[in-house]
């Protein structure tokens, strides 16, 4: 049992006009096992969000706390708060040229585990976790995310998360730009994480067709860095039929 | 068809066009007269990026003491390695010397050699001679040269330290294929000018790979010309510059007849507020030379403040009947974005630097065809990137 605390967080970034306040107080606590959708429209602060908890160098944190299980996750390295549980899927995967998959998966599975995984059953693993998300073992050749399509990579990210087993997964924007097979096949590979690691879900779209596929235990819809309102699935209903221009209109 | 493609050339900044040359890159002098060539001061176009200060020694007209000793892998069957004289090392080497340091070099080498494969000899296993610096100032001229439809592959190391100058003269029969490698794997206070010099008959193939790590100082000067139809070449550069290194290679590749086709593909990596490096192609393709295909690329990574790269691709083009014609030039910045990704992994920076760099020359290393070589070049590639790490902690 795992929980990401989010308390009062407030975060900046440095944009060619000053300093500017991205994030203003949020609070999210997220339970293995629970899946919650943060929902908004764009530039509400989402994925300022996802990184400012992965730890990307762009984003100052100024107030506010984030723990994992009670440690502080914002004294951790990026790679450290890899290693204690977190994930990131990104909305835009970077590529590595020349880092075959393989290699880039076993490096950080040796990483997270502080050992190298058993060559026989790792590659049996690899094997199993590409078959479920249709994708053909040529793949563990190719460079890191390089010359990938848009569903290539976001299957890509989770693959990585179904082999690195993470606490908490944090999805970016992981259904946009999907078609339907697509957003099926890693709508499944979420739910088996869930299944079998009981993992916990940050799920961050712009779109409510994913919550088709995965259901949401929790619903926070996310207005000028900060959750607005919140709920359970029916909330998310309720946004499919009106839109964000209700909370858009009263920021 | 034409194409210049500059595509690959935004990544960062674009890379500079040099100085048009008022005159054509053919029309730069060669002789064995070292006199024909002045002492260069750092202002003559091909000297303009060159340490000439550090290079100074190598261009007295005077005789020296020293040698590289040498070592040979046993030679199989058609293979020789022999002593020439003076006067037979010139009239064997196939076009003057292009500058100062490289006419001294062949008019003071005190042992000229020749590898020779005869023809139709196809050499299965890598030959391998092995040079060593003992110290001081030596010069050298060397002969690789293959008859006809002869086949081998030939891995040239320099190791241990000297102030070296050196003309090797590559010489490739009708139909015959050449893999050359040259590893400048010196000493840290090596200083190395070398001129290569290739002709390539009808149909043969050359595939030349330049690979420099070691030195204070290396400039290494290709120059391949087609004498026949339907040859190939495939020039393949790897260099890795600490603080203190100058690594500066220039290519010229001389397309004179018909439907032959010319790749030209450097990388380096960069590391250390004074490491430097230069590179410069030039492509003549002349107005007989239709049907040329030819395509040059190098690319950079600067991996820490103060580095500096020069990138300079240069094409001559005389006839528009060309298969295509295009350059690309690349120096960028280590990527922050591909370390996040990587660490947001588990991945230490320190092993995700690794991994980049790894990336950055593996397809180039798998190019080089010589199965223990590749390996010795990546281990050796882990010992440059822990020297950055080191470089990276004391700061």
């Amino acid at each position: 049992m795992s929980t990401l605390e989010i308390r009062n967080l407030h975060v900046t970034v440095e944009t060619p006009e000053g300093t500017k306040e991205i994030l203003k107080g949020v609070d999210l606590t997220i339970n293995s096992g629970e899946t919650h959708a943060i929902m908004g429209p764009n530039g509400s602060g989402k994925s300022t969000l996802a990184y400012s908890i992965a730890g990307h160098p762009k984003y100052q944190i100024t107030e506010g706390s984030v723990t994992l299980d009670g440690e502080d996750v914002l004294e951790m390295s990026v790679d450290e708060r890899a290693k204690a549980g977190l994930f990131l899927a990104m909305q835009y995967p970077v590529e590595v040229p020349g880092v075959s998959v393989s290699n880039f998966l076993r490096t950080a599975k040796t990483a997270i585990d502080g050992e190298a995984p058993k060559l026989r059953t790792w590659v049996k693993d690899v094997r199993v976790a590409m078959d479920n998300l249709r994708m053909d073992p040529a793949f563990g050749e190719r460079g890191v995310n390089e010359g990938f399509s848009g569903g290539e990579k976001k299957r890509h990210e989770i693959l990585q998360m179904e082999l690195l087993q993470p606490k908490i997964s944090i999805l970016d924007e992981t259904d946009s730009g999907l078609d339907v097979d697509a957003l099926r096949i890693v709508s499944e590979g979420v739910n088996r994480a869930k299944e079998s690691t009981g993992l916990g879900v940050m799920l961050i779209t712009h779109y409510t067709r994913i919550l088709n596929y995965i259901k949401p235990d929790f619903v926070h819809v996310f207005v000028n860095g900060r959750v607005a309102e919140q709920g359970g699935p029916e909330l998310a209903e309720r946004l499919e039929a009106e839109g964000y221009d209700r909370y858009v209109a009263n920021a | 068809m034409t194409v210049t493609d500059h595509t690959q050339a935004t990544a960062d900044a674009a890379h500079s066009h040099g100085i048009i040359p008022d005159k054509s890159r053919a029309d730069r002098p060669t002789s064995f007269d070292v006199d024909a060539f002045p002492v260069p001061t750092g202002r003559e176009e091909n000297w303009r990026f060159s340490p000439v200060r550090d290079l100074r020694t190598l261009f007295a007209d005077e005789a020296v003491e020293g040698t590289l000793e040498w070592g040979a892998s046993d030679l199989p069957e058609g293979v020789a390695l022999t002593q020439l004289t003076a006067d037979d090392a010139q009239a064997r080497t196939v076009r003057a010397p292009g500058d100062r340091a490289s006419a001294v070099a062949v008019k003071h080498a005190a042992a000229p050699m020749a590898l020779t494969v005869a023809a139709n000899t196809v050499v299965d296993e890598p030959i391998s001679i092995d040079l060593t610096g003992k110290g001081g100032e030596a010069r050298g001229h060397i002969l690789v040269e293959l008859g006809q439809s002869a086949e081998a592959t030939v891995v040239i190391r320099r190791t241990g330290t000297a102030h070296y100058s050196e003309l090797v003269s590559v010489n490739l029969a009708d139909n015959a294929g050449l893999n050359l490698v040259l590893l400048q794997q010196w000493d840290e206070d090596a200083v190395h000018a070398g001129e290569v010099l290739a002709k390539l008959g009808r149909d043969a193939r050359l595939r030349g790979t330049v690979v420099t790590l070691g030195g204070k100082v290396v400039r290494l000067n290709t120059s391949v010309a087609f004498a026949g139809e339907g040859a190939s070449v495939d020039l393949f550069g790897l260099y890795f510059a600490d603080s203190g290194q100058h690594q500066e290679h220039q290519l010229f590749v001389d397309h004179a007849v018909p439907k032959c086709t010319s790749r030209v593909t450097y990388k380096g990596a960069l590391a250390g507020k004074t490491a430097r490096s230069v590179w410069i192609g030039d492509v003549l393709i002349r107005a007989a030379a239709e049907g040329t295909d030819t395509y040059e690329l190098n690319r950079n990574l600067v991996l820490t403040d103060g580095a500096r790269a020069d990138s300079v691709p240069n094409l001559e083009i005389e006839t528009g009947e060309i298969e295509g014609a295009g350059h690309a030039s690349a120096t960028g910045r280590f990527d922050e974005e591909q370390m996040f990704y990587l660490r947001s992994r588990g991945i230490s920076e320190e092993q995700a630097r690794k991994l980049v760099v790894r990336g950055f020359f593996a397809d180039l290393i798998h190019e080089i065809g010589v199965p223990a070589v590749e390996e010795s070049l990546m281990r050796q590639i882990d010992l440059e990137i822990a020297h950055v790490e080191e470089e990276l902690g004391d700061e």
